[in-house]
């Protein structure tokens, strides 16, 4: 993995807060990701990650402060300026493998009937092939998602959102139902994925491991203050921002500060 | 010995029970109907199988001596043709609306109150307003089976919009789908097969509004000659014509289960998978 050249960011988050009511969920949210950076979101369940996936998607707006995109503001709803993976539900049951891919193609380019014809159908089908390569899915290109494997289905979500090229892609726990020998799978790939295309990454995740494995920068977000009579009256923030390009290891220090099961870093 | 609750029926054992209620009652019918007519040759509440046929060679095989038709396929055509239409005209109807309601917060705001309060309209009630507003013919009969099939259609396909998970619309829209794609590319086609499981169960329905319909105002149909014959205890006609109701019920059943396993492979994937 290669450090990215430090260049203007694609995302910039200032002063970022959302509650809902008198529910702070999170609060002074500051930072910068240039392209390039996988940012791996690790935290306590309840700590806000979920939260965080849906500003950056779109879905909900920030209380306070602004996020950036290329320096505008971000849109505020979901576009093709990003990608997203869920845990499930990611892929359209009622296409075909090649269908899934080749849909978002089909959208963008012919915003009124969905559908490509003649020459640019041939030039959609061959780059919707070239991503289904990439991800390993050519044997399977007729099939329906139902017919697939978990595994299979994530591979056919990250090829389905890749193909439209996204500024940045949001993964939400991507890889947590699956097999730890499909997992390990799947990480390499993404590794793979994330290289080729200069991608720059989100992804929320509760496997501590994985977060260090896969990540060139590790965010923990945690509650700093705590009013115990009033739990909710302080939101989460990113406590640590761990850059893991040098070291993989696991500083004991932030171990002990995560609240975590010790199962979670075996 | 197994537990009852243990005991599965083989291929051949489940045609066998499934068949044996149908051939008791059968059975049942004929040595009643012999039992009666050995005491009143003239009884006419159950006719002989004899009777059934001469009734139905009349009806069925032969012309009519005044108007040259066979009355039979007449009736099956007009019936036919009245319920096929309302119910297309309200799967479209239904198909347009529920997909409306179940992706626009807007238009579901507005709509969905009506539609339940119309949903809870005895259509049956309203029947002499639509002969007065619509007149006797056609028109009259078709907009009956709507108006008894459509918000039930409508209510259905939104919910089962409704049901479609959330991260798929937001997919949908990360790859640069606007409201109309999303509506287009992603609803409608997951829509489809649901609104053929849904017309499969409103059938039953549709069945009894045009009977009804054409029980009151009709000059041919299945639920007409019924009706009609009623006046002279034709009982030798109205019980073949009840099993060819059923009949074809079955069959317009059998033809859209077909269809939809033909048309939308994936779905029968979806559904047998039970999540």
């Amino acid at each position: 993995m290669s450090a990215p050249v430090p260049q203007q960011p694609v995302l910039q988050l200032t002063s970022v807060a959302k509650s809902y009511g008198d529910n702070r969920v999170l609060e002074r949210i500051n930072a910068e990701v240039v392209a390039g950076e996988f940012v791996s979101v690790v935290g306590a369940s309840g700590c806000g990650k979920s939260t965080f996936l849906k500003l950056l998607l779109g879905t909900e707006q920030p209380s306070r402060g602004q996020i950036l995109l290329d320096g505008q503001p971000l849109p505020q709803e979901p576009g093709p300026e990003r990608g997203i993976v869920f845990q499930r539900y990611s892929v359209l049951p009622h296409l075909t493998v090649l269908g899934n891919v080749l849909v978002g193609l089909e959208m963008q380019r012919a915003p009124l009937l969905g559908k490509l014809f003649g020459k640019a159908r041939a030039q959609a089908l061959a780059e919707a092939r070239a991503m289904i390569n990439a991800v390993g899915l050519s044997h399977v290109e007729g099939h329906y998602p139902r017919a697939l494997s978990g595994g299979m289905q994530q591979r056919l979500a990250l090829a389905q959102a890749l193909v439209v090229k996204p500024r940045f892609l949001l993964l939400d726990e991507p890889f947590g139902a699956l097999d730890p020998g499909i997992r390990a799978d799947m990480h390499q790939l993404m590794k793979r994925l994330w290289r080729d295309h200069g991608l720059t990454v989100f992804m929320i995740t509760h496997d501590l491991k994985e977060g260090f494995s896969l990540g060139t920068r590790l965010w923990v977000f945690d509650k700093v203050r705590h009013d115990p009579q009033v739990p909710t009256a302080y939101g989460a923030t990113i406590t640590y921002d761990i850059p893991l390009n040098q070291s993989k290891a696991l500083p004991p220090s932030i171990a002990a500060a995560l609240n975590q099961p010790a199962a979670e870093f075996a | 010995m197994r537990r009852l609750m243990n005991l599965t029926p083989g291929a051949g054992g489940r045609l066998l029970l499934g068949l044996l209620p149908f051939m008791l009652l059968l059975l049942v019918y004929l040595a009643a109907s012999a039992d009666r007519l050995a005491e009143n040759p003239n009884d006419k509440l159950l006719p002989s199988m004899a009777q059934f046929a001469e009734a139905i060679r009349r009806n069925a095989i032969e012309p009519n001596v005044r108007t040259g038709e066979v009355v039979f396929w007449v009736d099956t055509e007009a019936s036919l043709k009245r319920l096929g239409i309302a119910v297309a005209a309200s799967a479209a109807i239904a198909l347009f609306i529920g997909l409306a309601n179940g992706l626009l917060p807007l238009v579901r705001a507005g709509l969905s109150p009506l539609i339940t309060a119309i949903s809870l309209i005895p259509p049956m009630a309203i029947l002499p307003v639509l002969f007065i507003v619509f007149g006797l013919g056609e028109l009259s009969k078709g907009v009956l089976i709507a108006l008894g099939i459509t918000p039930f259609l409508i209510r259905d396909l939104q919910a089962r919009a409704l049901e479609l998970p959330e991260e798929m619309l937001i997919k949908a829209q990360t790859l640069g789908a606007s409201t109309w794609l999303v509506a287009l590319r992603v609803m409608l086609p997951q829509l489809l097969p649901r609104l053929i499981d849904a017309v499969r169960l409103s059938l039953g329905a549709a069945w009894l509004f045009l009977i009804a319909a054409e029980a009151v105002a009709a000059t041919e149909g299945l639920g007409y000659r019924i009706f009609l014959v009623r006046r002279y205890l034709s009982m030798d006609l109205i019980l073949p014509y009840v099993v060819w109701i059923t009949l074809l019920a079955w069959l317009v059943d059998w033809l859209l289960a077909r269809l939809s396993r033909l048309a939308f492979p994936w779905y029968q994937a979806d559904s047998k998978g039970g999540h």
